[in-house]
C-alpha cells in the first residue's frame, strides 16, 4: 500500500487545518453560504435531509486495518456508530455535526486520509479495480497510476472550479471491474504490438439524467505521457464545458454536442500544442509509488487446500459462501474473499462501528492487513489463503458478515434514497430490502446466478440504475413514488446502458415484477451458464414485458 | 477598485477610460476592452501602457499577447466559474510574461490557486474587501504551501522537490 511522505502529510494536515479556517470564516460571517458551499463540498461535507454528511475517501478503495479501525472510531465518536461504503469506493457518515468536521479531518490525517474532492465540481476521489494486484487478467496493476492521478488531482489549481464534477477511473484487467465506460475519463492499462505499457483513454461516460457510455479517444497513450494528456482533455474541458446549465455540464455532454471526431481533435490539438513536459511524470517518481504496491510476501503454497476442501465438503455453509464469494487469486493457495455488505433486509452497504473493527482485526490478521472497498458496496479481503477460508468465515459469522450473496440477485446497490437524501424523489433503501427478503433462499439464488440488480432513488443515478441488469428508478408521479424497470445494463466490460421495460409501477408492486422478471429469464435461458444479461441481450425486452404488469398480485408490505 | 498582489495592496496606475467621457488620451495606463484595444493601440501615446479586459469565454489562442500590451485582466463573473485559471495558464503557456490580473468576483481561498495559474494580482470591489478584509487574503495564501502542481514563480512542485532528493541521494 501507498505511505504518505512527508509532503503527502503536510497537504492533508494543512487542508484539514485550511478548513477549520474556512468554517470559522463561515459562522463569522466573511463567507456567505453560497461561497462556503462550494469550499464544504470539495472537502466532502453535503447538507442533507437531517443533517451534514461527510463523505471520507478511500483512495482505489485500498485500506489497511489500523485506517479502519479509525473509520469506526469516528463512526463511534462523531456519528451514531455507522458508516455507509459508497458506490466511488468511498465511506461516508450521515450524522456528523459541522464543528466535529475540523477534528475528523485530524483523525483522518493521522491514519493518511482525508476528505479532499470527494465532492464539488473539481476531479473527484480515483476509483480503481478492487481486484487490483490480485487478478490474473491484470496487464498491469492499476493502483501506482490511480495514486499518481490522485497527487496529481489534489488541489489542482487550474482544475478547482469546473464545469462539473469530473469522476476518473482505471483498470489494469481485460475484465472491467472499475466501470471505467461510464466515468468522465476511463483509463486501461494495456500492451501494444512493440508489447509497451500505455493507456486506452475513454472520455464522456457517466449516468444522470443523459447517461452515455464513453468514447475512445486514444486507442493507445503511453504510459509516461498520462499526466500531460490529461491536462489537455482537463484544459478542454475546463474551456469549453458548459456552464449555463448543471444537467448539461458533465463533459459527456461537451463530447456528445461537439462530436467525438472533433473532440478528440480538440484534445489532441491542445495536447500537440502544448505537451506539458515539466508536468508528465519523472520515470523515477512513477517508480517510487509503484514500489509501494510491489506484491506482498506471499507464502509458497498448494494451489488447492486439502484441510479447506475438506471443511466445505462437511459444511454446507461454509461450501455456500466459498461458491459465491471468492474470486481467484492470481497466486496459489490464495483467494480473494468477498465480505457481503448486503445482509438479507438491511440498507446496502452500511457497517457497524463494531463490524468495521471486526473486520479490521480479520484483514490483519488474515489478509496480509489489506482491504477494499468495492464499487458495489462490499469490502474485499485481498490475500487470504485457502486454508484460512474457513476461520475468516467463522470470524465473518461472529461479526454478523457471512452473507453468501457476492455477484447475486440480492447483492443490490441502492443510492441512500428519500431516507437520507435531499435530491431524492423515492426511496431506495426500502425496495432493496423488500427484494432482498424476497429473494432471501440462497439456493434459489445461486439457481439465479449472476444478476445485478441497481436502485437509484432519483434521476441523478447514484444507484447506477442505467448499467444495472436490472436497473430501478424512483420517481414522484402525483405525490407517489414510482418506479420505473430497466433491463439490459452492464457495467463493466462491453458496457451497455439498460433500457426502459415499461410504464412506472407502484414500489409495493416492485418484488413481484421483479420476481416475474427473474421467473421469465429463468424460463428463457439456454442453460444455466447463460447470465441474465446474455438472456436479455439474445432475446430483447420484448418477452420480458409482460412480467412488468401483476396478473393477480397481493401487495407487498413496504414499511 | 482594490488592487492585491501577494505582497498585499497596491496602487493601481491602470484607469478604464469611458469611451465617450472621461477618455484622458494622456493617461499613463489604461485598460480597454478587448472590442477597443487595435484602436488604443493605433493612438497610444508615447510612453502609455496599454491593458486589456477579456472575458472569460474568450479563446486563449486569441488573445493578443503581442504588440506591446503591458497587462491582460481576465474576468471571473462568478467565483465558481474557474475558466480564467485555464486562460491564464494558457497565456503564460504562449510565453506572455507581461502582467495577468483577476478581476471579479474572487475569493480569499482562491488567491493562491490564480498565483499558482500565472495571475499576478487580483482586482476585487470594496464591498468583497470589506467582508473579506486584507489579513484575510494574505493569511490565505499560507493555508497550504506545498502543491503537487508547480508554480510560475519558480515554488518548486512536490514532484519536483521528491526529484531534487533523489538527485541529491545520488
Amino acid at each position: 500500500m501507498y505511505r504518505y511522505d512527508q509532503y503527502d502529510d503536510a497537504i492533508v494536515r494543512t487542508r484539514a487545518a485550511q478548513f477549520r479556517g474556512q468554517v470559522e470564516r463561515r459562522i463569522d460571517g466573511s463567507l456567505t453560504e453560497e461561497e462556503f458551499t462550494p469550499l464544504r463540498l470539495m472537502n466532502g461535507l453535503y447538507l442533507q435531509l437531517h443533517a451534514y454528511m461527510l463523505r471520507v475517501a478511500v483512495p482505489y478503495g485500498t485500506l489497511n486495518s489500523k485506517q479502519l479501525h479509525q473509520l469506526a472510531l469516528i463512526a463511534e465518536k462523531y456519528d451514531r456508530g455507522y458508516g455507509h461504503f459508497t458506490t466511488r469506493q468511498n465511506i461516508q457518515y450521515n450524522w456528523p455535526v459541522l464543528r466535529d468536521i475540523p477534528d475528523i479531518l485530524d483523525l483522518l490525517a493521522d491514519v493518511e486520509m482525508h476528505a479532499i474532492q470527494t465532492s464539488g465540481n473539481c476531479i473527484r476521489n480515483v476509483t480503481a479495480d478492487h481486484f487490483a494486484g490480485v487478478a490474473a487478467d491484470e496487464v498491469e496493476d492499476p493502483r501506482p497510476t490511480a495514486e499518481l492521478i490522485r497527487q496529481w488531482s489534489t488541489l489542482h489549481p487550474e482544475f478547482s472550479f469546473l464545469p462539473r464534477k469530473f469522476k476518473i477511473a482505471v483498470t489494469g484487467a481485460q475484465d472491467d471491474r472499475a466501470a471505467i465506460a461510464v466515468h468522465d475519463i476511463g483509463l486501461q492499462l494495456l500492451r501494444n504490438d512493440a508489447g509497451e505499457i500505455g493507456y486506452k483513454v475513454l472520455v464522456g461516460g457517466g449516468m444522470g439524467r443523459t447517461p452515455f457510455i464513453a468514447k475512445t479517444v486514444r486507442d493507445f497513450l503511453p504510459k509516461a505521457e498520462l499526466l500531460g494528456y490529461l491536462e489537455a482533455i482537463m484544459r478542454v474541458y475546463n474551456l469549453e464545458g458548459r456552464r449555463d446549465n448543471k444537467y448539461k455540464a458533465r463533459v459527456k455532454i461537451l463530447v456528445h454536442e461537439t462530436g467525438t471526431e472533433a473532440f478528440i481533435a480538440r484534445v489532441e490539438g491542445e495536447y500537440s500544442a502544448n505537451p506539458r513536459p515539466s508536468i508528465q511524470a519523472d520515470p523515477a517518481e512513477v517508480a517510487r509509488i509503484a514500489a509501494y504496491f510491489a506484491p506482498p510476501e506471499y507464502e509458497t503454497l498448494p494451489a488447492t487446500s486439502a484441510s479447506f476442501n475438506a471443511a466445505r465438503a462437511s459444511d454446507p455453509v461454509l461450501d455456500r459462501f466459498a461458491a459465491n464469494n471468492l474470486f481467484p487469486h492470481k497466486i496459489p493457495g490464495y483467494t480473494a474473499l468477498t465480505v457481503s455488505m448486503k445482509p438479507v433486509g438491511a440498507p446496502p452497504g452500511d457497517a457497524s462501528a463494531d463490524q468495521m473493527h471486526q473486520l479490521a482485526d480479520i484483514a490483519l490478521r488474515y489478509s496480509l492487513d489489506e482491504l477494499r472497498i468495492t464499487h458495489v458496496q462490499n469490502v474485499v479481503l485481498p490475500h487470504v489463503r485457502l486454508d484460512d477460508v474457513a476461520a475468516v468465515h467463522a470470524a465473518l459469522v461472529a461479526a454478523g458478515l457471512e452473507t453468501p450473496n457476492a455477484g447475486l440477485i440480492t447483492d443490490i446497490i441502492a443510492c441512500p434514497g428519500m431516507d437520507y437524501c435531499k435530491l431524492a424523489t423515492a426511496r431506495s433503501i426500502p425496495i432493496a430490502e423488500a427484494i432482498s427478503e424476497r429473494f432471501a433462499d440462497p439456493d434459489r439464488q445461486r439457481e439465479i446466478g449472476k444478476l445485478g440488480i441497481k436502485i437509484s432513488g432519483c434521476i441523478n443515478a447514484c444507484g447506477h440504475h442505467h448499467v444495472g441488469a436490472i436497473g430501478i428508478l424512483g420517481l414522484e408521479k402525483g405525490g407517489v413514488e414510482n418506479y420505473q424497470i430497466t433491463l439490459g445494463g452492464e457495467p463493466g466490460t462491453d458496457a451497455s446502458l439498460g433500457e426502459r421495460l415499461g410504464a412506472g409501477i407502484d414500489g409495493d408492486a416492485v418484488p413481484g415484477a421483479i420476481e416475474r422478471i427473474v421467473d421469465t429469464y429463468l424460463s428463457l435461458r439456454t442453460n444455466e451458464d447463460e447470465a441474465f444479461i446474455a438472456t436479455v441481450r439474445r432475446v430483447g425486452l420484448d418477452p420480458f414485458k409482460p412480467a412488468l404488469v401483476a396478473t393477480s398480485e397481493p401487495a407487498d408490505a413496504l414499511a | 477598485m482594490p488592487l492585491l498582489d501577494r505582497s498585499g495592496l497596491i496602487p493601481d496606475p491602470f484607469t478604464r477610460p469611458d469611451s465617450s467621457a472621461d477618455n484622458d488620451p494622456a493617461a499613463a495606463a489604461i485598460i480597454v476592452p478587448l472590442a477597443d484595444l487595435d484602436a488604443a493601440l493605433a493612438a497610444r501615446p508615447a510612453g502609455q501602457r496599454i491593458g486589456v479586459d477579456v472575458p472569460n469565454n474568450a479563446v486563449p489562442t486569441t488573445i493578443p499577447t503581442q504588440g506591446g500590451i503591458d497587462l491582460i485582466a481576465v474576468a471571473f463573473p462568478k467565483f465558481a466559474d474557474g475558466r480564467g485559471f485555464s486562460i491564464a495558464n494558457a497565456l503564460r503557456e504562449t510565453g506572455y510574461t507581461g502582467t495577468l490580473r483577476a478581476t471579479g468576483a474572487l475569493l480569499p481561498d482562491q488567491f493562491a490557486l490564480a498565483l499558482q495559474c500565472g495571475f499576478d494580482q487580483v482586482e476585487i470591489d470594496d464591498a468583497r474587501l470589506a467582508r473579506q478584509p486584507l489579513d484575510q487574503w494574505l493569511a490565505a495564501l499560507g493555508d497550504v504551501t506545498l502543491s503537487y502542481q508547480s508554480s510560475p514563480d519558480g515554488t518548486p512542485s512536490i514532484f519536483a522537490r521528491r526529484s531534487e532528493a533523489r538527485k541529491a541521494a545520488r
